[in-house]
């Protein structure tokens, strides 16, 4: 065992390994390693990213859905509404025009009456009219007793 | 090396001594004298040396190439798990900015380990092979040589000496040495106390390359001892232990022993690896620091 030349060619192979180590193995070998983990944090970013914006899309279309269920309600009520008030105009105006018939029915009967008692009011008055001539056998003035006969007719 | 194959050599069996000697020797151009030597190459140390730092740079590069920032494959997935593993590391320790000490802090990581692995083929696998083209000893585990894990170590300490310098300055590297840890208003006092300082700092600083070296050498070393004392047990007998029960009891102990220690040395290999590596680190982020 004793120092010899071997020292120094190790000195030698050690300083040109550690040369080429330095020159040709590690730059190469970390930038490969940091270089991947750069498009990893990249990657992992870009699936935050995109999870973030799923997530907004979600809301979105949920805050869409509920608009489109309001306005649907609100259709409905509108809608219900209007043939509330369809109906109700309806009613009205056929109980209107119910009254209107009842109405015109009535003038028309109250009209018939009146014509009906006016020529029985005639009738009654010639008849008394040929009774009396008859009972006293001669003519009575029509014109005279006119006032007469009448009072008569209006009794009937 | 662990001890999965009975060392079966097939003439004269070697003594204890013999065995031990011929796997703590190295494969050289010449006997060496003294402690040191530097006409001496141990031709088995840079072999595995430059072999595994083929493998770590060729693995590492073939991933770098064919990196993708898409999904990565098992492969670009293991190496990048040792990447960000190191990177995470220098990061909590290291706070400045700096394109050396991460690279530095992987291929130490990862090159010393591999070091530290071939501790774990069989103790006489690779002499074996070794033996039959021809070359009398080789150590496989280069993390047990002086040599290799000083070159690291010294680099290491060399590169601590260039950054305190560059952040701080000449002056402020010097200050660190003379006027710390005991520091006094009266100039005097200081003049006194400079002395004293530096020598407490002189040892603390060259203590870190000597402690960084012998810290693996010690570990790596004692674990391949342990490999070569495990394989002891049926060395002497050889195929014969195969006739007897007592023979059997032994190849039984050495194979569980063997089994129980490569699984230990792993976790040696890779821890000393990982302090290798975070020393290395902490050293260099204190020589950035500003005081």
């Amino acid at each position: 065992m004793n120092i010899n030349l071997t020292l120094i060619i190790q000195m030698i192979v050690f300083a040109l390994l550690v040369w080429f180590t330095m020159s040709r193995i590690w730059p190469p070998l970390m930038r490969a390693v940091e270089e991947r983990q750069r498009k990893i944090a990249q990657g992992l970013a870009a699936a935050d990213r995109g999870e973030q914006e799923l997530q907004q899309a979600r809301q979105g279309a949920e805050a869409i859905l509920r608009e489109a269920r309001e306005r649907a309600g609100q259709i409905i009520e509108q809608a219900q509404h209007r043939a509330n008030d369809i109906v109700g105009q309806a009613r009205v105006s056929a109980s209107q025009e119910g009254q209107r018939l009842v109405a015109s029915a009535q003038q028309q009967i109250d009209l018939q009456a009146s014509r009906a008692r006016e020529s029985l009011r005639r009738d009654v008055g010639e008849i008394a009219i040929a009774a009396a001539s008859k009972l006293l056998e001669r003519e009575i003035d029509a014109r005279a007793h006119q006032e007469l006969i009448s009072k008569l007719a209006a009794q009937i | 090396m662990s001890t999965m194959l009975p060392s079966l050599y097939a003439a004269a069996r070697p003594s204890l001594t013999e065995y031990i000697t011929h796997h703590i020797t190295f494969l050289t151009n010449e006997r060496p004298v003294g402690i040191i030597d530097f006409s001496v190459v141990n031709f088995d140390s840079v072999f595995f040396s430059i072999a595994l730092a083929v493998l770590f740079a060729g693995m590492f590069f073939t991933a770098a190439r064919r990196a993708t920032t898409g999904v990565p494959g098992k492969f670009q997935g293991f190496i990048e798990l040792i990447l960000g593993f190191v990177d995470s590391q220098v990061k909590d320790t290291f706070q400045g900015t700096s394109r050396l000490i991460a690279p530095l802090a992987l291929t130490i990581f990862c090159w010393v380990f591999l070091f530290n692995f071939m501790d774990l083929l069989p103790v006489d696998l690779l002499p074996d092979v070794a033996r039959s083209i021809g070359l009398g000893h080789l150590k496989d585990v280069p993390s047990t040589d002086l040599n290799i894990v000083f070159g690291l170590s010294l680099t290491v300490f060399a590169l601590i000496i260039f950054y305190s310098i560059r952040m701080k300055g000449l002056g402020g590297f010097i200050a660190e040495f003379t006027l710390h840890p005991f520091a006094s208003k009266n100039l005097l006092l200081q003049a006194l106390l400079v002395p004293v300082n530096l020598l407490l700092e002189s040892v603390m600083f060259f203590a870190r390359p000597i402690s960084l070296a012998l810290r693996l050498y010690g570990n790596l070393y004692a674990g391949e001892m342990v490999f070569v004392l495990i394989a002891l047990l049926t060395l002497k007998s050889g195929y014969h232990a195969l006739a007897s029960a007592g023979g059997w009891a032994m190849i039984v102990l050495q194979f569980v022993l063997g089994l129980a220690w490569t699984g230990f040395d792993l976790v040696i290999g890779l821890l000393q690896a990982f302090i290798f590596m975070m020393l290395t680190v902490v050293y260099l982020s204190q020589a950035y620091e500003h005081h």
